[in-house]
């Protein structure tokens, strides 16, 4: 690749002996976090701010009769009560569709409904008083009249043509379908030893961010601008949405991320309450503050998985893997959600399924359906725990037909570390994996041949353990092939501003956003590192529209590898900028100098020759003593988005080892393991971190998380007593381990690794109570793993 | 709802005298009243554990706990632990060991372990596990929190005689 001599320049320029790539230091900004000193939106408070309580449909699906707030508008303290109507001036409908997502069609989605609501929890009206308790006792005045219509709530019937249709101009309730054949499918199960199917059910589950969404928007109408602070992963996008649907220029809108609680995917998307919260703001001319309570969480943040996947397998005696086909179904809720849709998690299942294995054989159905409930969209690792729980699933299913070790039908199988860049059949380009390193890393550090054995001793005692292993692969560092192509606003790059300030530290401004991965630490590692200049002299700014270079933010685990590369330009051209500077003060040439702790020193033995802080001294305030001509650059700026692949695939191998109690039909975690291969490190351990927090997101989904529906549509455990999420008490430990093979179109050679954990665990968990029941002969293929699940398996209830 | 009614109490130390409604809760007052936002809402029903404070030396839930209810109490949040410097090593763990990432939880969090750490000279990893269980961290996975506890718990011994 063109990248690949600048490449080796840049390694030795990060290798430098005060480098701070590979180290682990600690993050900047945590100091204010635990000190309570962070400035969450939900901490915020503005002159004149009111607040919004919204008041939302109790029914899945039913037509607004009548909306009387006469009551309401009389309560103390209370500015406003509106409606969909009302907001409807101030604010455009939108469509959740990309024209990439061939067919992918939604109805245009109001702020707050008009006429009819789609799911139980949709805003029908808009409270604002002085403070939210006072919204909230305003809130319960509203008289809302509902006829209830019938509510689509089973995908699986969804399409039946007794089915209502939920939005009758689109014909029929189907938002989006795929089909793929690659390879000969037809005659590879002919030509298999032994086919296997089973059907893989995945509960509907939600990111449950310990800080809810919240926004404070300010419309000045005297400036005719919109401040928007909002927990967002995304601000540029927020703020190209919000211009377009209040009838706004870019330039009259700002977004300003502070501290996010928490956003995996839950915050990088825009809500119809969100929009109404700023377009309440233009319409009642002050700033207002909305932040969802946990119940709202529940009913209103993006749900996701509830995927249905019908899976079939072939295999030779060998243990050949000859063919892959599966037939997914999806229920999305009433719209796709906007901008980014909600097809993208079963496109990414087509996409992903197989991606390991060396077969070419591969057919694939997907269809995405309408229904009313909740919206469901791009949660952490968008479609990787369906694709990977279905092939590892299948992959087990079939070793167990044919008698042979899941590990070694692995080994047969996965695509060999020697064959990259090569293409899945699906389309996918893999540039460099290492499946089989991480494989033999994997079994070093479980021990895996040591825990056969006691679990052969254990279950002798009836004392059932089991192994599961699955292996993945992850999308990272999407180019513009993600939303950009379908004609989403969602930047794909992003750019690094840095700068000399005239003490010699340095300020850098970036477009990803920090919501707790690590942004601001990898910035300033990056930076430090190129300049020659200790973290704590770098300061990182990020987060607001006005302060940042334009790009994408931080999501689909881009952070490091997008926002980092544009770092270390940056960064390069600031250095290469000092030393010009430096050269001419010290009357010598840019290449016999360095710099290094804060000072620029000679290149050959590294004696200080002129302290950054006193060539700033002379560059801001004595520029009369430069040579002349002289004109220095203290700030650069610069961009980059990957070209050559359309995505950064990594790869990886999780294992866990966990304990099934068949009388109880509880599950006891006892460890789980991690390889995998991000690329270079910048941080190991916010790498680690990142992997530990991530696994633990599946272990939920694998175990505990569900959002039930009753047959009208009604979220019946719409709060944390009853929707249960991993607690401490039942996490295991996690082992992480590396192989790093970095990728070539980058000089830092990052990929991401924010969705790796999240990607295999569920698979691990699933096929590990499978090898624990295999006494049994119970197989599941359905998540979460409740302990009802297991013990209806197991026929005990 | 009834008229407000004058609590008096003291909040890190400080004396605060103040006109709550009676159905205001702790969290709320601290916060929206105190302007004391180190205290975090996660999930108002108890759950969550992002609201702990400390109440006579005890830690509770301020979300279930009304703001009348601590007239003449002791209130202490995650700004008074902190500019004490009661948790001073605990934090320093928390950085070392990169047990945060949203820190939203990290105060609650901090104040649960803390508690722990008093009551028990040598708590072991399942214990610590325990007695954080009742705080709900999403980022962190958290091994890296009972990490940073545990070594907190080790080095306070290697403190004492």
């Amino acid at each position: 690749m063109s990248s690949s001599p600048a490449n080796k320049q840049t390694l030795s320029e990060l290798d430098r002996p005060n480098s701070y790539i590979g180290k682990v230091v600690p993050r900047p900004n945590l100091e204010r976090l635990m000190q309570g000193r962070g400035l969450y939106v939900s901490d915020m408070e503005l002159p004149r701010m009111a607040h919004v309580v919204f008041v939302r449909s109790p029914h899945a699906h039913a037509k607004i009769i009548s909306i009387d707030a006469s009551a309401a508008k009389r309560m103390p303290s209370v500015t406003a009560v509106v409606t969909g109507e009302e907001l409807a001036s101030v604010i455009t409908p939108w469509i959740g569709v990309l024209s990439h997502l061939k067919g992918l069609k939604s109805a245009p989605q109001s702020a707050i409904a008009i006429d009819r609501v789609c799911w139980q929890g949709e805003a029908v009206a808009a409270v604002v008083a002085s403070s939210r308790a006072a919204a909230e006792d305003a809130a319960e005045a509203v008289a809302v009249q509902y006829k209830e219509l019938e509510a689509v709530t089973d995908m699986r019937t969804a399409l039946d043509p007794q089915t209502p249709v939920i939005h009758p101009s689109l014909g029929d309730n189907l938002a989006f379908e795929r089909n793929l054949d690659a390879g000969a499918v037809d005659a590879a199960f002919a030509g298999s030893d032994e086919i296997v199917e089973a059907d893989f059910v995945f509960g509907r589950h939600t990111g449950v961010t310990l800080e809810p969404r919240a926004v404070v928007a300010d419309w000045n109408a005297a400036e005719a601008r919109l401040t928007i602070y909002q927990g967002t992963q995304a601000p540029h996008m927020v703020q190209n949405l919000a211009a377009l649907h209040l009838g706004l220029e870019e330039s009259q809108v700002r977004v300003v991320c502070k501290d996010v609680g928490g956003s995996f995917g839950i915050k990088v998307h825009i809500y119809a309450d969100e929009m109404a919260t700023y377009a309440l703001s233009k319409l009642l001319r002050r700033p207002i503050k909305f932040v969802a309570d946990r119940v709202e969480s529940f009913n209103t943040d993006i749900h996701a998985r509830d995927h249905r996947c019908k899976g079939r397998i072939g295999v030779k005696r060998d243990g050949t893997i000859m063919a892959f086909e599966i037939d997914d179904l999806t229920g999305i809720g009433p719209y796709s959600m906007y901008p980014r849709t909600s097809a993208i998690e079963a496109n990414q299942v087509v996409n992903l399924i197989g991606g390991p294995y060396a077969t070419k054989n591969y057919r694939a159905r997907a269809r995405v359906v309408y229904q009313n409930k909740n919206v469901m969209c791009q949660y952490r690792a968008v479609g990787h725990p369906i694709a990977c729980s279905v092939t590892e699933g299948l992959v087990d299913l079939a070793a167990a037909k044919i008698g042979l070790d899941p590990v070694e039908i692995r080994r047969r199988n996965l695509i060999a570390d020697d064959a990259y860049p090569c293409a899945s059949p699906s389309g996918l380009r893999f540039e460099l994996l290492s499946h089989h390193a991480a494989m033999n890393k994997l079994m070093t550090m479980m021990n895996y041949d040591g825990l056969r054995a006691e679990q052969a001793v254990l279950r002798k005692k009836k004392i059932h353990r089991g192994i599961g292993i699955a292996s993945f692969i992850e999308v990272t560092n999407p180019s513009a092939a993600f939303y950009g192509v379908g004609g989403a606003k969602i930047s794909s790059q992003d750019g690094v501003a840095v700068r000399l300030d005239a003490q010699g530290a340095v300020i850098c401004q970036t477009s990803i956003t920090e919501q707790g991965q690590g942004s601001e630490s990898l910035t300033a590692q990056i930076v430090g590192s190129v300049l020659g200049v200790s973290m704590g002299r770098v300061r990182v700014i990020l987060g607001d529209t006005d302060q940042t270079p334009y790009g994408g933010g931080t999501w689909a685990s881009r952070g490091a590898g997008i926002g980092g590369e544009a770092a270390l330009q940056a960064a390069k051209i600031l250095r290469k900028n000092i030393l010009d500077v430096a050269a001419a003060i010290l009357q010598s040439s840019p290449s016999e100098l360095d710099i290094a702790n804060n000072a620029v020193v000679n290149a050959t033995d590294g004696a200080p020759r002129i302290e950054l802080r006193e060539l700033a001294r002379i560059v801001y305030f004595r520029p009369d003593t430069l040579p002349p001509g002289v004109q220095p650059e203290l700030m650069a700026t610069r961009h980059f988005v990957p070209r050559e692949y359309p995505f950064a695939f990594t790869n990886g191998v999780q294992a866990s080892w966990l304990e099934v109690d068949t009388d109880t039909g509880f599950v006891k975690l006892l460890k789980h393991w991690v390889v995998e291969d991000c690329g270079t490190l910048i941080n190991p351990q916010l790498v680690d971190e990142q992997i530990r927090g991530g696994v633990v997101q599946g272990l939920g989904a694998a175990l505990f998380e569900k959002c039930i529906y009753d047959e009208r549509g009604q979220l019946t455990n719409a709060n944390m007593a009853d929707y249960l999420v991993p607690m401490s008490g039942e996490m295991p430990d996690i082992d992480v381990g590396h192989v790093v093979s970095p990728t070539l179109e980058s000089e830092l050679g990052a990929k991401g690794a924010g969705e790796a954990g999240t990607a295999g665990a569920a698979a691990a968990v699933a096929n590990a109570v499978n090898d624990a029941l295999k006494p049994f002969s119970a197989t599941i293929t359905e998540i979460p793993l409740t302990p009802q699940v297991i013990l209806t398996a197991l026929k005990r209830i | 709802m009834t008229a407000p009614l004058p609590i008096s109490l003291h909040v890190n130390g400080e004396r605060v005298d103040a006109q709550v409604l009676p159905r205001v809760n702790l969290a709320d007052f601290l916060r929206e009243q105190l302007k004391l936002t180190g205290t975090h809402v996660g999930c108002e029903h108890g759950v969550c554990g992002a609201c702990t404070v400390r109440v006579d030396g005890e830690i509770v839930r301020s979300c279930l706990m009304l703001a009348v209810q601590t007239q003449g109490a002791s209130v202490e949040t995650i700004e008074g632990l902190s500019d004490s410097g009661e948790i001073a090593d605990l934090q320093a763990a928390f950085r070392d060991r990169n047990a945060l990432q949203c820190g939203f939880c990290t105060p609650g969090m901090l104040i649960a372990a803390q508690d722990l750490l008093k009551q028990e000279a040598e708590p072991d990893r399942e214990r610590i596990r325990e007695h954080l269980a009742g705080n709900y961290c999403r980022c962190t996975g958290y091994q890296a929190i009972i990490d940073a506890v545990e070594v907190t718990a080790q080095a306070r011994r290697g403190q004492k005689p």
